[in-house]
């Protein structure tokens, strides 16, 4: 009934909105005759690029950072001369943090504005409530944030064509803590402490420990915990008889923090790391920050990065935005403009079948949140960040490639 | 030497729930009620020093005292607001009662104050001393040493003052208690304030000794604590400190032998094999129905 309903609606929009293109087309036809006009048409000395972002709701300060890390890198872009001299106009609509939003505001996008590619949403949810308007209607989708892996694969293992994101997907952060704790670190002997009750940490558990030991390495303890554990001294202490020289704690930071404090308080004084699910001021909170110390994570990026293009970008962000410093969700906007970009002038026109290809086929190209190049199944492959907490503070380390 | 540790973690863990325990096994003993809001209670006691901490930067003691008196007074409002004109009712009535006081509190102390968690502050200087291979904490030690404390203040109350006799009488028989001029409601009151005073201090030293407290955070412990209450025998006191610490260990022991995930399924199991072989508990007297 409710998918019914939804054809309807869909059938509906997509009526009204190609009668509106049309008569659109028709009065851009009369405008070209007289000497060029500023319709919509993909012909035109314009080129639109959708936003359906989430600029209110319950995770509006995920879009809302995304579109301010997107604007500058619009304004950058245009101010430059544009692409081949075509200035890009951003078409932005709120879906409202919600997944039927997104869907109707992909709708519009696609049928309405004619854009050249959408970039959004920024949560996974609404990303694959996208992505199939995105193959019907062939307009290239980049989530810049959205992590699931079933926003470019589908459940039955098919390629979602129209289907990308700036972001790494999950597991990819266990990979780059395994490569970090392998190379950097010298451990031999390592220990993975992972929260059973959620597919981000186990997808990173088994991801670390797949590098781990096709390099040599060997897992010596291997524990689990469910969300919303307090207690975790007695796994601790099995993990501490194990004598592991690392410890891989893939969670959220609830638990983390805890985890972490019980686990000095033990005296397991190893290396710990984690990944983004530790980002949060509550972390040094609940752990302390003399915990805290000799710990990392992995992140999209950092703004203390020394990398000349990433300070670059830190000053102008700064400058346009009161001085703020760009988080990981503004960097990651800012390089989905450019990466659209890239793609574009690649592919020689705004025809979305060619800027899809383009897009699949990016290779080695520099962003603010890595090198960047796409693998075959539509998900990045590009440096990581690896931050270390000192006294409270996240430091940044280094970076480190796949 | 691992095995030291895991002793020290599980009698920690264990001194918690049998500090909850008590209040369950003195208010089932005196009124047949399985108390569900007592976990609650918990956690209004770690909240109340939370805020006496954080806010009004007292210490670890003055805090608890703070936590105990006011969980007192909340413990025999509920009592009173709540439970008082169920006494005569069925028990599943009170039960139902007592089961829509626990998701008030929870809901309620959300409503005030939402959802996220809090971290608490470190009172308490944490030193740690190596014993037999064994990393001890300062904390660990005292929050031992506060628990036991309390049970034998506990213990002096019931069986050396007046009220502690007025309650051993109601409990034993209320009716005969009321005829040899014992105020009945009186005692039952000051049972749920003692009770309640004890789930406070429970949460203070669970935030401490824990540091993340949340809205939500009495709901396991309240569960685990009334297993723990039926394994000593419940309305016996002395079963449920016994109960809370055999409770503790067998989860750590659980944990140590590498079935973390399997530890609270543990408790239950417990539960349920004590209900099926010997319903009256480790200290209970198998007493014969009287017809």
């Amino acid at each position: 009934m409710i998918a019914k309903n939804k054809l309807k609606r869909f059938a509906s929009v997509f009526l009204a909105s190609s009668l509106i293109v049309g008569a659109l087309a028709g009065c851009g036809s009369k405008g070209e005759e007289s000497g060029g006009s500023s319709s919509g048409g993909k012909d035109s000395n314009e080129i639109k690029i959708g936003m359906n972002l989430e600029l209110s709701g319950s995770v509006a300060s995920y879009g809302s950072s995304i579109a301010t890390g997107a604007d500058l890198a619009i304004k950058e872009i245009n101010d430059a001369g544009g692409i081949d001299g075509k200035k890009i106009v951003p078409v932005k609509i709120d879906n409202k943090s919600d997944a039927a939003e997104a869907t109707t505001a992909a709708i519009k996008l696609a049928t309405k504005e004619k854009v050249v590619a959408q970039i959004g949403p920024a949560v996974s949810g609404a990303t694959v409530a996208t992505v199939q308007i995105a193959n019907q209607q062939k307009m290239p989708v980049v989530s810049p944030s959205g992590t699931a892996p079933n926003i470019t694969i589908n459940e039955a293992g098919k390629l979602n064509e129209y289907a990308f994101r700036t972001c790494f997907i999950d597991p990819f952060q266990g990979q780059i803590a395994a490569h970090f704790a392998l190379n950097e670190l010298k451990a031999k002997k390592v220990a993975i402490y992972a929260d059973n009750a959620s597919d981000y940490a186990k997808g990173l558990a088994s991801a670390f420990e797949k590098v781990i030991e096709d390099n040599g390495g060997k897992v010596v303890a291997k524990e689990a915990y469910v969300a919303k554990d307090t207690d975790f001294r007695s796994t601790l202490t099995r993990v501490k008889s194990a004598k592991p020289d690392f410890v891989f704690i893939p969670g959220y930071y609830e638990e983390v923090g805890l985890i972490v404090k019980q686990a000095r308080e033990l005296g397991i004084e190893v290396p710990l790391m984690g990944a983004d699910g530790w980002d949060s001021p509550k972390l040094v909170d609940l752990a302390g920050a003399k915990a805290l110390n000799n710990t990392y994570i992995t992140n999209h990026y950092s703004s203390e990065d020394p990398d000349v293009k990433i300070q670059d970008f830190v000053k102008a962000f700064k400058t346009a935005n009161s001085d703020k410093a760009p988080d990981a969700f503004n960097a990651l906007g800012y390089d989905s403009v450019y990466w659209i970009k890239d793609a574009i002038e690649r592919a020689g026109s705004t025809d979305s079948e060619a800027v899809k290809d383009a897009l699949a086929s990016t290779k080695n190209l520099t962003l603010i949140t890595g090198n960047f190049s796409v693998d075959k199944d539509h998900n990045p492959v590009k440096t990581a960040t690896v931050l270390e907490y000192k006294d409270g503070k996240q430091v940044f380390n280094s970076k480190v490639n796949p | 030497m691992e095995w030291v540790q895991q002793l020290v973690n599980g009698i920690s863990l264990g001194s918690i729930y049998a500090l909850i325990a008590l209040g369950y096994t003195m208010v089932y003993g005196i009124i047949k009620l399985i108390n569900f809001a007592h976990g609650d209670v918990f956690m209004i006691g770690a909240f109340i020093g939370f805020y006496a901490i954080s806010g009004w930067g007292l210490g670890f003691f003055p805090a608890l005292l703070i936590a105990m008196v006011a969980c007192a007074i909340f413990g025999v409002l509920v009592e009173r607001i709540a439970y008082k004109r169920l006494r005569n009712a069925t028990r599943i009535a009170a039960l139902i009662t007592a089961i829509g006081v626990s998701l008030f509190i929870e809901y309620g102390m959300i409503f005030i104050r939402g959802a996220q968690p809090e971290a608490y502050p470190d009172v308490l200087s944490n030193k740690t001393f190596n014993f037999f291979g064994a990393n001890i904490s300062s904390q660990s030690l005292m929050i031992l040493s506060v628990s036991v404390g309390l049970m034998l203040i506990l213990q002096f109350i019931v069986h050396k003052t007046k009220i502690g006799k007025a309650m051993r009488a109601v409990s034993h028989d209320a009716e005969a208690a009321k005829l040899m001029g014992i105020n009945v409601d009186n005692t039952i009151s000051a049972t749920f304030a003692i009770g309640s005073a004890l789930a406070g201090a429970a949460g203070v030293i669970f935030g401490v000794y824990y540091t993340k407290i949340d809205p939500l955070m009495g709901v396991i412990p309240g569960v685990k604590a009334f297993v723990a209450a039926v394994l000593g025998g419940i309305g016996i006191i002395p079963g449920a400190m016994v109960g809370g610490m055999v409770l503790g260990v067998v989860e750590t022991v659980v944990s140590a032998i590498g079935f973390s995930l399997w530890r609270d399924a543990a408790a239950f199991v417990i539960l349920i094999l004590i209900l099926i072989f010997r319903p009256s508990g480790i200290f209970g007297k198998n007493t014969r129905e009287k017809v």
